[in-house]
């Protein structure tokens, strides 16, 4: 270590006992409350605020009560770093919670992986993402199995001719089309076309246009919400009976209500679906409405799972010292999440299943569960 | 071939909308000789304008969409863009009028600023739908079209290039008709002269940003209507896109604003149907400095004019 770090390290050692008394557990949160993404945001953060109450209704962790400190990154490129350093040198958090995006999450986790800070993703997919450290986890599946998800669904479906519609400035939807096109190459089909676009384009109709011309059976549209339900009314537009499919990034609230009818008869996989009877699943819709009076969708479902994962590890490790933390967290297995039962991997990642969800009637449907 | 057909009239509809906020960024650049860079923010303004009264003409009009609450609402805005246009000009431009004309070049980057952050504090930052004032669909072209048949031509790329083509004759008549007209023609032409002949600078010049941003205002519609969300940083690309749109036709003239925004928005979907929509952007404005280098005056503008 170089003689400047050192010494600010232990400054910081010296000041740590001088903070305030602790008796609260900070934990850091950063999401996009507003911007582009924020539908995500909002829902990630309800479900984490949900499990925070939860858990300092039923008394807490280690005795004390947890303190949810949340930052907003306004769906800018840039904020995730700022913020998070603010929450790990000056609110002294013992974990960070963030964020859905995956370019978002990369942003920040070589931060807190340089300060030995556990981060947990709720629902950033990009493999990418834990591969980072190993301070850093996610309680979603990645893109290579989502992709593999929809290329063999397409299959099934008998699509074999697809096109694909990735947008180049999101490392999720890259990662999601790459998985997608091996998988349909390995399944005997054929990808007849491939455009792109960029996150906040609004048009898109030179792209549906050319992807028309290939004819395609189905068409992946590995995107966020905002564009995919612009993207779902130009191509019906334009005259493309083909229909899309996508995944997690799909489910946002204003995605039916700018898209309409244009997305039903589509499909996207998702974490999870709210006819699950398992007990888990039940239990937190019920207290979400209680508490917003509104359906809570995955993002809210994930950000749920983070923060009890998390509050759960606290409890089995006995303290919140960053390194007895971490392990506690690997060792996390069979965790009965929202989103199913939780184990996570050797490289930090949850292995569970995966849901794929039907749009039509002005809603989603659940069409089929598929294992890893 | 039909495939790039199709991409000429995607193209077509979105370069109607540059082309209507190249108008506002010459007409400026004609009378002050500088360049208004809040210009696509008052595109902005527009489109929220219309965001807001919507609800309103709707139901002045029955509910549903229709034609005639699209044209209020198209008026509506126009009229709000106008007063926002006259605003900047009286409150930020006017009193630099005697002053070197880089510091004014300078305010209206920080008008521009301003408006984009206003913007996010007042309506927030995340996108907003835009309500339907006309339903978008396809038009069913006739089968005696043969293979052309197969185009797609939506009601709203008609609307946009009907509009745009309505606003263009209207301006030609404005400018070459009317006496403020004449007035604007001759305070291009030499200020001073025209200050000496009676012409009321102040008036004419208050009147072209008035003039201009209702154009923007109208394109901020007519995009609306096409692509139903909007956002406070809309206006900074198409912004940018109009006013190389601007330079590529030749700035300070009216029919080669128009020529400029065409091209650009054929430029674009060609590029993107064809290449890479990673290049559309780089492509755009390597033609600002291809223009620059080899004709600045661009492609329809005039010899320039040096004054001593």
């Amino acid at each position: 270590m170089p003689p400047l770090p050192r010494l600010l390290a232990a400054a910081l050692l010296l000041a740590a006992p001088a903070a305030p008394a602790q008796d609260t557990i900070k934990v850091g949160e950063f999401a996009a409350l507003t911007g582009g993404i924020a539908s995500f945001g909002q829902s990630s953060h309800k479900g984490t605020l949900l499990a925070i109450d939860e858990l300092n209704a039923a008394g807490g962790v280690l005795g004390k009560k947890l303190a949810l400190l949340t930052e907003d990154d306004q769906s800018l490129a840039g904020q995730p770093a700022t913020i998070v350093r603010k929450l790990i040198s000056q609110d002294h958090v013992v974990a960070i919670l963030g964020e859905v995006a995956s370019s978002k999450s990369l942003e920040a986790a070589p931060i807190c992986q340089e300060n030995h800070i556990p981060m947990i993703s709720p629902a950033s997919t990009n493999p990418k993402v834990t591969e980072t450290g190993d301070y850093i986890f996610r309680v979603c599946f990645i893109d290579p199995f989502q992709g593999t998800v929809m290329a063999k669904f397409a299959a099934s479906r008998g699509w074999k001719k697809v096109a694909v519609l990735t947008d180049v400035k999101q490392d999720y939807s890259m990662g999601l089309a790459q998985f997608f096109k091996a998988g349909v190459v390995q399944g005997g089909g054929e990808i007849v076309k491939e455009q792109s676009y960029s996150s906040g384009d609004k048009d898109f109709k030179p792209q549906l246009t050319s992807l028309k011309a290939a004819q395609p059976e189905a068409i992946f549209v590995p995107g966020y919400y905002a564009e995919v339900a612009l993207i779902a009314k130009q191509a019906r537009l334009l005259g493309i009976k083909a229909p899309l499919l996508g995944g997690d990034g799909w489910m946002g609230d204003s995605l039916l209500k700018v898209a309409g009818t244009a997305l039903d008869g589509c499909y996207f996989s998702c974490h999870f679906s709210a006819d699950d009877k398992a007990p888990a699943v039940q239990g937190f819709l019920a207290s979400y409405r209680a508490k917003y009076g509104a359906e809570p969708d995955d993002m809210a479902a994930l950000g749920y799972d983070s923060a009890m994962i998390l509050a759960a590890a606290i409890k089995r490790a006995g303290t919140t010292d960053s390194a007895a933390l971490r392990d506690a967290l690997a060792a996390t297995k069979d965790h009965p999440g929202v989103t199913g039962r939780i184990t996570l991997d050797d490289k930090r990642n949850a292995t569970k299943p995966a849901v794929i969800l039907g749009v039509g009637q002005g809603g989603f449907h659940f069409v089929e569960s598929v294992a890893p | 071939m039909i495939e790039f057909l199709q991409q000429l009239i995607n193209g077509l509809g979105q370069g109607s909308i540059y082309a209507l906020i190249a108008l506002g960024y010459t007409m400026v650049y004609g009378v002050l000789r500088f360049i208004n860079f809040a210009h696509g923010d008052v595109y902005m303004l527009g489109a929220f304008a219309g965001l807001y009264v919507a609800p309103w003409t709707l139901r002045l009009f029955g509910g549903g969409p229709s034609f005639a609450g699209a044209a209020a609402v198209l008026l509506l805005a126009m009229a709000v863009c106008a007063a926002a246009g006259v605003a900047i000009e009286w409150l930020c431009y006017r009193p630099l009028r005697h002053r070197p004309r880089l510091n004014v070049l300078i305010t209206a980057i920080g008008v521009s600023l301003f408006l984009e952050n206003a913007g996010q504090s007042v309506f927030g930052a995340d996108p907003k739908s835009f309500p339907e004032i006309i339903a978008d669909r396809a038009l069913d072209l006739p089968a005696s079209w043969g293979p052309f048949a197969m185009l797609t031509i939506t009601v709203g790329q008609l609307l946009v290039v009907g509009v745009t083509l309505v606003l263009l004759v209207g301006l030609r008549h404005v400018v070459r008709r009317t006496r403020l007209g004449l007035a604007m023609r001759a305070l291009a032409f030499n200020p001073g002269a025209a200050s000496l002949m009676g012409v009321n600078n102040g008036v004419v010049i208050a009147f072209t940003f008035g003039l201009g941003s209702a154009l923007a205002g109208a394109a901020g519609i007519l995009t609306s209507i096409q692509q139903s969300s909007i956002d406070p940083l809309m206006g900074v690309n198409a912004g940018l896109k109009a006013f190389v749109a601007a330079v590529l036709g030749g700035i300070g003239s009216l029919p080669g604003a128009a020529l400029g925004g065409v091209l650009i928005g054929l430029l674009e979907a060609l590029v993107v149907g064809y290449i890479s929509p990673t290049y559309r952007d780089p492509i755009v404005f390597a033609v600002l400095i291809v223009i620059l280098l080899v004709k600045p005056t661009g492609l329809l503008g005039g010899t320039e004019r040096e004054k001593v």
